[in-house]
């Protein structure tokens, strides 16, 4: 018997979750499904569909907060920000097209579960450091909340922190609130022509060590410039590597300045201005940039990688990757996080990989790839030691039969 | 306050805990004669005092494995200890508990310029972090006012803020690693100089556990290039409605200044006698508003702040010309604890965060429950975030005034969470703030919260009596009550 049960209340949810405990049958906990590709297949008998909990509760623009049923689209969300100027600064991947399925698709509860983030990230953070509370249903068939709408709060343990990123292993998020900010007046971005990945590395490094505040730096190889759907960049004929301001018009324009004149002696510059700018950040952010994914959805089959590493690194980490078959990457983060793709093997080339990311420290996961690669091939980076069973522990607590999402993050957790 | 009762069987062990301390720990490291633990026996909230069975100052992480490993096998309890400048009374020693301090651990590790990362141990101060830097135009962000004391260990297990947390972020925002000693004695990393894990983010949670989840060794922070300038804004008005009108203005129109404080009446002349920032004496409510960045976009908000600031009905307003008098706006401010410490023989420091629309309607109940209670109270305000920090001012000498001053506080911070704020902004929990838990979280929330608890710590051995009122027992909190099998609800569409 599978069944997809789908609660149109935080009661229902509760009797749901309940249930399942009490009969030890696991759940595919679910938004809107954009993301089911991402992290190890769950096994579960039936789905929680959360479909039903969307909506737009309270949003008040000048308290800089939302709070949203857990599977309100980020669609709603965003289209309501836009009409007061205002944003979420943590930039959410739209990963949709990556993992093979439609565009603008996701939920706010999906991007928190899998701590979602942008180019913003060195800047603004990701969704972990804009989630301000929620109300949850735990594996135990408990209700329970934490935080609340206000930013500064030290009252308790911050178990946002703990639920963002746990791709929906420990609670049913039922409703969130997070932070919102005013968008941009204006965005702008320095492009620098033709730098190695070594030197773009170094190039991103004196922009953000500036202070002009910048709030993307990527670097694109010739390979990925190609890609772009932004004819500067795509016919630039050598790699781009990218840097963007935003703030008030005067601001940026000076700071636009600043920079060009910071990176002259590294390559030739360029200036990209409103629409291609965001186009480009947008392309960078959904990661459509990987050379052979060609607009495929899925990308061919080809399987990919996020390396998150310190910065100053990136370039040393991807050079050990070459080895890889078909591999092609792009730059984000200052040169922190590399879009890897590579052509399909069975084990992913993971041993490669995390040797890689050893090297350098930081971690590495297997965004893409098929169903049974990802659950023979450590998805996430794999833990050892006391860190393993503090994990196991935790699970353990908030979920002690194993019933949401059974080893979606780690084989048997 | 009540605290746990003592267990008389490690106090009378306390000779045999001493010696296995002095195998780990050498020399002068273990703190045994009273007049000498007499240092450590409070912290920032002074109201409270009591001395621990012996104090540790180990200078290894290896040593502290090895502490918290015997005391994990010998169910003695540990206090950890950063610089003892925390407000909520989170490092109060215990009679049956080792403090263990972190004092030697103050070294920077190292500096990483072009990753934008400091790696230092956990007992270096705040204001060192920004030091070590400085030289080379950078600094760390988060500036809790006791920066030059207080440690980034201690910062990490408070979560602290400071005033420019609305545009930089708190502690959390700006930590990226951690290595910790967990009570088996185990000593594991969150983090690095990278973004994010691979699991589970203990990184965060960690941030703000108040000492209960692990004794925290050495830390990565990221750094950040010090704006290019910064000018504020004195503004006074006739009201305290006026001012929160305009710090709404303020940031409706889509401006998020790097710092915006408020302070009243009584802040205003309580800090103006003391540090003679040439404040107006004659409004009720002054603001000051911190803009920084380029020069050019600094000029073009500081016009825009002024023009919203005349239109919400600003009596005062003052521009600060040069560093110098941007830096006399802030001494007044900087100063209020002292200042306020001037005009009461004690006070008391709350730290309820509310929405900041709610403020006026606050403040006017902290009026009336100063003339309830018959205590004066000085306001200061994070107005950016919504923190509020009323000083209550009593005499801790008249009998029963510190329970009444305690009492009325317990009031205000009510009063923050009924109207949809929260205990605390950045001070923590502690004992100060443990028994009002309930009135925020219910018995399920507060259950789940010690679940992550027993993760880490399963025989509470950290930190015990500290922010949470009833600790219960992991193994009661880990059983389940199985409810019958079958599909209950009817009413839940199925596919």
């Amino acid at each position: 018997m599978s069944e997809t049960l789908k609660p149109e209340t935080a009661e229902q949810v509760l009797d749901a979750v309940k249930w399942a405990a009490a009969s030890e049958s696991p759940l595919a906990v679910r938004g809107q499904g954009s993301k089911d590709a991402f992290g190890r297949a769950v096994e579960a008998d039936h789905t929680l569909d959360l479909s039903g909990l969307s909506g737009i509760c309270c949003y008040e623009p000048n308290e800089l907060f939302m709070t949203a049923g857990a599977a309100t689209t980020l669609a709603e969300i965003e289209a309501a920000l836009r009409q007061n100027n205002q944003q979420m600064a943590f930039e959410p991947a739209d990963l949709g097209v990556l993992l093979g399925g439609e565009e603008e698709a996701g939920t706010i509860g999906g991007a928190i579960a899998c701590n979602l983030a942008g180019p913003r990230r060195i800047k603004a953070g990701a969704a972990r450091d804009h989630f301000l509370g929620f109300n949850a249903v735990s594996g135990r068939g408990e209700t329970f909340k934490s935080g609340g709408t206000v930013v500064k709060n030290v009252t308790g343990f911050d178990l946002s922190k703990l639920i963002a990123g746990s791709f929906g292993t420990l609670a049913v998020m039922t409703e969130v609130t997070f932070k919102v900010l005013p968008a941009p007046e204006k965005t702008r971005t320095v492009l620098v022509l033709g730098l190695s990945d070594q030197d773009a590395m170094k190039a991103m490094a004196k922009a953000l060590g500036s202070s002009h505040e910048v709030s993307g730096a990527a670097h694109l190889p010739e390979a990925a410039a190609k890609v772009s759907k932004v004819s500067h960049v795509a016919g630039a004929g050598r790699s781009v590597t990218a840097i963007r301001v935003e703030g008030p018009g005067p601001s940026v324009e000076h700071r636009c300045r600043a920079l060009t004149a910071l990176l002259r002696e590294s390559g030739g510059i360029e200036e990209l201005h409103s629409e291609n700018s965001a186009l480009l950040w947008r392309e960078i952010c959904d990661v459509r940039l990987l050379d052979g994914d060609g607009g495929n959805e899925g990308g061919g089959g080809r399987q990919v990688w996020r390396l998150s590493v310190s910065p100053m690194n990136g370039a040393g980490v991807a050079a050990k990757l070459t080895g890889l078959s078909g591999a092609s990457v792009f730059y984000d983060w200052g040169g922190g996080l590399i879009w890897l793709a590579m052509d399909a093997e069975p084990d992913a080339g993971h041993e490669k990989v995390r040797q890689a990311v050893k090297f350098a420290g930081g971690h590495a996961t297997l965004v893409r790839a098929g169903a049974d690669v990802r659950n023979r091939v450590p998805v996430f980076e794999p833990q050892t030691g006391a860190l393993r069973e503090l994990t196991a522990r935790i699970k353990e607590g908030f979920d002690p039969k194993g019933i949401l999402n059974p080893g979606r993050m780690v084989e048997g957790v | 306050m009540k605290m746990p009762k003592p267990d008389a069987g490690v106090i009378a062990r306390r000779a045999e805990i001493i010696k296995a301390m002095q195998a780990i720990v050498s020399g002068e490291g273990v703190i045994t004669e009273d007049e000498e633990l007499r240092a450590y026996d409070h912290d920032g909230l002074m109201a409270y005092k009591g001395l621990p069975l012996v104090v540790v100052l180990p200078e290894t992480t290896e040593q502290v494995s090895a502490i918290l490993e015997y005391c994990a096998g010998n169910e003695v309890k540990i206090v950890p200890r950063g610089a003892g400048t925390g407000l909520s009374g989170g490092a109060l020693p215990l009679a049956d508990a080792i403090t263990l301090g972190l004092g030697k651990f103050n070294k920077i590790l190292e500096i990483d310029f072009d990753n934008r990362t400091v790696v230092a141990q956990s007992g270096v101060t705040n204001l060192g972090l920004t030091q070590a830097v400085e030289d080379e135009g950078f600094y760390y962000a988060p500036d809790p006012s006791s920066q030059i004391a207080c440690s980034i260990g201690g910062n990490i297990a408070e979560n602290s803020g400071g005033v420019h947390s609305l545009k930089y972020g708190l502690t959390t925002n700006n930590v990226l690693g951690i290595e910790m000693v967990l009570m088996s004695g185990e000593i594991v990393r969150f983090g690095g100089k990278y973004l994010d894990s691979g699991g589970y983010d203990l990184l965060g949670v960690a941030t703000g556990s108040e000492g209960l989840l692990g004794v925290i060794t050495e830390v990565t922070v990221r750094i950040l290039r010090k704006p290019e300038t910064a000018r504020a804004l004195l503004i006074g008005f006739p009201t305290n409605e006026t001012a929160a009108d305009c710090v709404a203005a303020i940031i409706g129109a889509g401006i998020i200044p790097g710092g915006m404080e408020m302070m009243d009446k009584p802040a205003i002349h309580a800090t103006e006698d003391f540090v003679h920032a040439g404040y107006p004496l004659d409004v009720q409510a002054l603001l000051i508003v911190e803009l920084d960045g380029p020069e050019v976009e600094v000029d073009h908000l500081i016009e825009r702040v002024d023009a919203i600031a005349r239109q919400t009905g600003a009596t005062y307003l003052r521009i600060s010309q040069s560093e110098e008098e941007r830096e006399v706006f802030w001494s007044g401010r900087k100063n209020a604890f002292p200042a306020v410490g001037r005009i009461s023989p004690d006070y008391l420091c709350m730290d309820g965060t509310i929405p900041r629309h709610k403020l006026a309607e606050v403040l006017n109940r902290i009026e009336e429950l100063s003339r309830q209670y018959g205590l004066r109270v000085a306001n200061v305000f994070h107005a950016g975030d919504g923190n509020l920090h009323p000083l209550i001012l009593f005499d801790a000498n008249e009998p029963g005034e510190l329970k009444k001053a305690e009492n009325f506080g317990a009031d205000i911070l009510r009063y923050c969470v009924e109207v949809g704020g929260v205990l605390t902004g950045e001070h923590g929990v502690g004992i100060e703030k443990r028994d009002l838990m309930g009135v925020m979280f219910t018995e399920d929330d507060l259950k789940h919260q010690q679940r992550l608890k027993c993760a880490f710590d399963p025989a509470h051995l950290l930190n015990p009596g500290k922010v949470y009122p009833t600790l219960h027992r992991c193994a009661e909190l880990g059983r389940m009550f199985v409810h019958e099998g079958k599909l209950p609800f009817p009413d839940i569409p199925r596919f």
